[in-house]
């Protein structure tokens, strides 16, 4: 008799296993087929085609009522199978029990509702079936439906596009930093993120989602951060789990997925399992390719022919029309790795290759991914690269050795992208310009002005000329911020002006970095620009920090910290001396020492007591005096006419001013400055950064003094009658200084740079630039005029980040 | 023989950061780098004893946060023209959790 074969789940893998095995042996077994999905096996891939109107059902049909009848296989559509019993072999559904000799689970996966009140709510829909689509094409025919799909991975971002399509206003919440992070680096997320927002998707990383809201239907989304993003269909694309509900009542051995061995059985020597639902050698999967190769081992399996499994390499492609992205294999970075990265900012191409001893062993491309298959055969034959590998990102059409064009960024600038930032000078301006015959940087400042202001776009408009001119102009070297780029400082710092971009990726993508994450000398660079251009759209990075802003200490040489509170103009009371005093007994401070900077140092902190110790000085009013930080240090000041028989003005009030309002900014290098009552100067102003003089008829101010490994004298800015008009100027001084100066660049090399009378200019004549400095200061002061001393004391910081990870001594000492 | 502990959780340690386990040889730091690697490395650099573990984490290395030397952090090789290197234990991420291979730790310990 033959033996009875059946089969739970009619999906992708288990068709593909019915179509290998009546290849093989069109006899061998009587097939009964339970579906819970009231149809045949469909093309479930191509739902997202479907949902975006490119395709019907029909289309995707892979096996219709006529194909079943033809191979004898009884159909049972519609009808879930509730239970399995092992002892009797039997499967148990509402219409009674089937009995088997051979059973096949293949049932999938289910989308994964992320557990937040709410999810069960009308209108909010996973993406796996026919069903899901329609109940998505249904929502989507009201006229300026809302959508927010949850998950940017692959579904997510299928259904996205597709929902996009169909005319439907959607914003993505993905969890994660960039999009589809399993997939992708967060360069060619970046790429894929800004091609979506340019479709009018709207992109949400690093989103938590806190609840779903609505009464009887769903209408909003509610986030960790208390945004409501309004929605009139949620779809759930957090992630699939494999359905192995009925092995595990049945007591399979079941970890992630229903466990099989390499010929695709399971603990119980009659039970068999395939596709998502499965966990092979601690891995399950959620794409066809590997199933299919399981189908074909289980159908051998199942007539007696020996086969197994071996887990493949699977890639991955995007089914957005439009949007070429590739993924496949191993992109992690790793000593012993090497990686090839190549970027054309100007087309929005990214590619990276990872080499192991001259193997590939992954590669990630978006924007052009017309190799990727030759290089997934290269990465499958595991073969030896050595020979191709200078051009082996060109692609297999590459001749030989063309290296790609440094200038392609400016190439591919807009013609209004501006470049001379001090007089406005568009791109397509300083091309005409070269048209009608300026072709050197001395005639273009002449006739467009471009450069021949600060001078910072200088190198910018050099590559203006080269990639006009061709051959015949050739850029004087200018130097790399380092091995990263190809830009300098004034370079970058422009372009992340003039082409918005407002995170690191965003300006690795554009500006060609050659590395995926930059390096210890880029890193803190670009996060200070970054935060200095966009303080309200740009997170400020710790992990781009060097330690001591990272830990708002000053690292000593035995690493331990050093930990120097405010003291506001160098004012102190008998209440924070105590308190300081306090401090220092407390967590046994080895060194109490009076600084230059007119206030008290407490030296020899260990790590683990910063935040202990700075929650003990918060109690007693003090905050962080940001002693290890390039950004405000110090405004040291004398007594002036409280105290001093010499006195001219409220020095002391003056400095107090100051430092209230400048305290927090970061500055591309430290910070000092003074405030002397009259000209004897006690507080040593002229040798600051910007240094305050008290005269009987009002205030004199000079900027760029140094008093470090170089010693250098301030200039006179200006001299002002009143306390305002001295407090705006410091203000604009500093902030040109940030938006201007290389990073770690003092103020006096700054201006030295650019000039005294480019900088009085702008802030002494300029009434109206030096205004909206101000505004562009204190816009950026609404971020940063905050104590990281209270914001990192806080228990769930010391949980994180100061203590240890763990502590092995107690068992090692076992 | 293979001495694997679960110390902590992937997200424990920010992602371009690190944090120190403590272990009677002094502190152990574990690396979590861009495309969450984990691993671990001593935490004190052989130049002057400056905590790794405070460092600026790019690619698979870290740069010492005393003087700026680079360590590979899978060889614990220093980079480039200095010459030093530190000791290196394995480590794996399962599910979701870190483990640490601690049987140098304790062999050395018991030595
Ligand atoms: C929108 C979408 C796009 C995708 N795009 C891609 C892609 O581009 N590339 C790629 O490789 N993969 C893609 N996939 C994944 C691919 O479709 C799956 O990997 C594949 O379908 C899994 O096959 P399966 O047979 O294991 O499960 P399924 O195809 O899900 O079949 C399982 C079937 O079992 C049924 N079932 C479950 N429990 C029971 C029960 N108790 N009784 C009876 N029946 C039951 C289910 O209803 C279902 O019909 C995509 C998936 C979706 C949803
Ligand atoms: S600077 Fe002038 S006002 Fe200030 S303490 Fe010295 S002498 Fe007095
Ligand atoms: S202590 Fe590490 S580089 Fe000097």
């Amino acid at each position: 008799m033959t033996q009875k074969l059946v089969i739970i789940g009619a999906g992708m893998a288990s068709g593909r296993l019915l179509e290998e095995l009546f290849e093989l042996a069109p006899d061998a077994y009587d097939v009964t087929l339970f579906g819970a999905e009231p149809r045949g096996n469909y093309n479930r891939i191509m739902l997202s085609p479907v949902l975006a109107g490119e395709k019907c059902y029909d289309d995707i049909v892979t096996h219709d009522a006529d194909w079943y009848r033809e191979h004898g296989v009884t159909c049972r559509f519609g009808e879930a199978v509730d239970k399995i019993d092992r002892a009797q072999k039997l499967v148990i559904t509402a219409n009674g029990a089937t009995s088997y000799d051979k059973l096949v689970i293949a049932t999938g996966s289910a989308s994964f509702l992320i557990p937040v009140a709410g999810n069960d709510l009308p209108g909010v829909v996973g993406f796996r079936d026919l069903d899901d689509v329609t109940a998505m094409l249904q929502a989507a025919q009201a006229p300026a439906g809302k959508a927010v799909v949850i998950g940017g991975g692959l579904l997510g971002l299928e259904a996205a596009a597709a929902l996009n399509e169909q005319g439907m206003d959607v914003t993505v919440l993905h969890l994660m930093g960039h999009l589809m992070d399993r997939q992708l680096d967060p360069a060619a997320g970046y790429l894929l993120q800004q091609e979506l927002q340019r479709r009018g998707i709207k992109v949400n990383c690093k989103a938590h989602t806190k609840a779903i809201l609505g009464k009887d239907q769903v209408d909003a989304v509610l986030m960790e951060d208390g945004t409501v993003h309004g929605a009139d269909l949620v779809v759930m694309a957090a992630g699939i789990r494999p359905e192995v509900r009925l092995a595990n009542d049945a007591g399979l051995h079941v970890e992630r997925g229903i466990v099989v061995d390499d010929t695709l059985l399971t603990s119980d020597p009659d039970v068999f399992a395939v596709g998502e639902c499965v966990e092979h050698d601690r891995t399950v999967y959620g794409l066809v390719a590997p199933l299919f190769d399981m189908a074909k081992v289980l159908a051998q399996t199942l007539i007696g022919q020996p086969a197994g499994f071996v887990a493949p390499a699977v890639s991955t492609k995007l089914k957005v029309t439009g949007v070429d992205l590739f993924s496949v294999g191993d992109f992690a970075e790793g000593p012993e790795r090497e990686e090839i990265v190549f970027r054309d900012p100007g087309r929005g191409i990214y590619k990276r290759i990872i080499l192991r001893d001259n193997r590939i062993i992954g590669t990630v491309m978006y924007g052009d991914t017309a190799d990727s298959s030759w290089l997934f055969a290269k990465l499958k034959s595991g073969e030896d690269i050595s020979d191709i590998r200078d051009t082996l990102i060109f692609g297999p059409a590459f001749p030989a050795g063309a290296p790609t064009d440094p200038l392609a960024t400016i190439a591919a600038l807009p013609d209004d992208a501006e470049i001379c930032g001090c007089n406005g000078i568009c791109k397509g301006a300083i091309v005409t310009a070269i048209g009608k015959g300026a072709t050197d940087l001395a005639a273009l400042k002449a006739t467009t002005k471009a450069s021949a202001s600060c001078g910072s776009c200088t190198g910018l408009v050099e590559q203006v000329l080269a990639s006009t001119l061709g051959d015949t102009f050739v850029i004087p070297a200018a130097q790399p911020i380092c091995g990263c780029t190809d830009m300098t400082h004034e370079d970058l710092r422009r372009m992340i002006k003039s082409q918005s971009l407002k995170t690191m990726p965003a300006v690795m993508q554009e500006c060609g970095w050659k590395t995926s994450c930059g390096c210890h000398t880029c890193r803190p660079a670009l996060n200070y620009y970054l935060l200095a251009e966009w303080p309200l759209d740009y997170a400020d990075d710790a992990q781009s920090r060097f330690v001591n802003e990272r830990n708002h200490a000053n690292i000593q040489k035995d690493g331990t910290y050093s930990v120097l509170p405010r003291m506001w103009g160098g004012m102190t009371t008998p209440d924070e001396l105590r308190a300081i005093a306090d401090a220092a007994d407390k967590y046994d401070v080895p060194a109490v020492k009076v600084t230059g900077g007119q206030r008290i140092d407490l030296l020899g902190v260990k790590k683990q007591d910063l935040p202990h110790m700075w929650a003990d000085l918060n109690e007693a009013g003090m905050v962080s005096g940001h002693a290890y930080s390039k950004g405000l240090r110090t405004v040291k000041t004398c007594v002036g006419t409280d105290f001093c028989r010499f006195g001219t003005q409220d020095s002391t009030g003056l400095g107090i001013k100051l430092e209230k309002l400048l305290w927090g900014s970061w500055t591309p290098h430290k910070v000092k400055l003074a405030v002397s009552g009259c000209p004897r100067n006690c507080a040593e102003a002229t040798c600051k950064d910007v240094g305050i003089i008290c005269v009987d008829s009002g205030f004199e101010i000079s900027v760029g003094g140094a008093a470090g490994m170089e010693l250098k004298e301030t200039e006179a800015l200006a001299k002002v009658a009143t306390e305002q008009e001295a407090i705006e100027l410091t203000v604009a001084f500093i902030q040109l200084y940030r938006e201007h100066a290389r990073y770690l660049d003092r103020a006096y090399k700054w201006v030295a740079k650019v000039g005294l009378d480019w900088v009085k200019e702008r802030v002494v004549e300029d009434l109206a630039e030096r205004a909206a400095l101000c505004e562009r200061f204190e816009l950026s002061q609404s971020v940063y005029r905050k104590d990281p001393w209270a914001e990192q004391a806080t228990p769930a910081f010391q949980r994180d980040k100061w203590s240890a990870l763990a502590d092995l001594t107690l068992e090692a000492a076992e | 023989m293979r001495n694997w502990i679960d110390i902590a959780g992937l997200n424990d340690i920010p992602k371009r950061g690190a944090r120190v386990v403590k272990t009677t040889l002094g502190c152990v730091a574990i690396f979590r780098t861009d495309d969450d690697k984990v691993y671990a490395i001593d935490d004190t650099c052989p130049h002057k004893k400056g905590p790794l573990s405070e460092g600026i984490v790019h690619g698979a290395s870290v740069t010492c946060p005393l003087h700026n030397w680079v360590f590979d952090l899978e060889t614990g090789m220093a980079q480039g023209e200095d010459v030093g290197q530190v000791a290196t234990f394995d480590t794996q991420v399962l599910n979701g959790r870190i483990l640490l291979e601690a049987s140098r730790l304790a062999a050395r310990s018991a030595a």
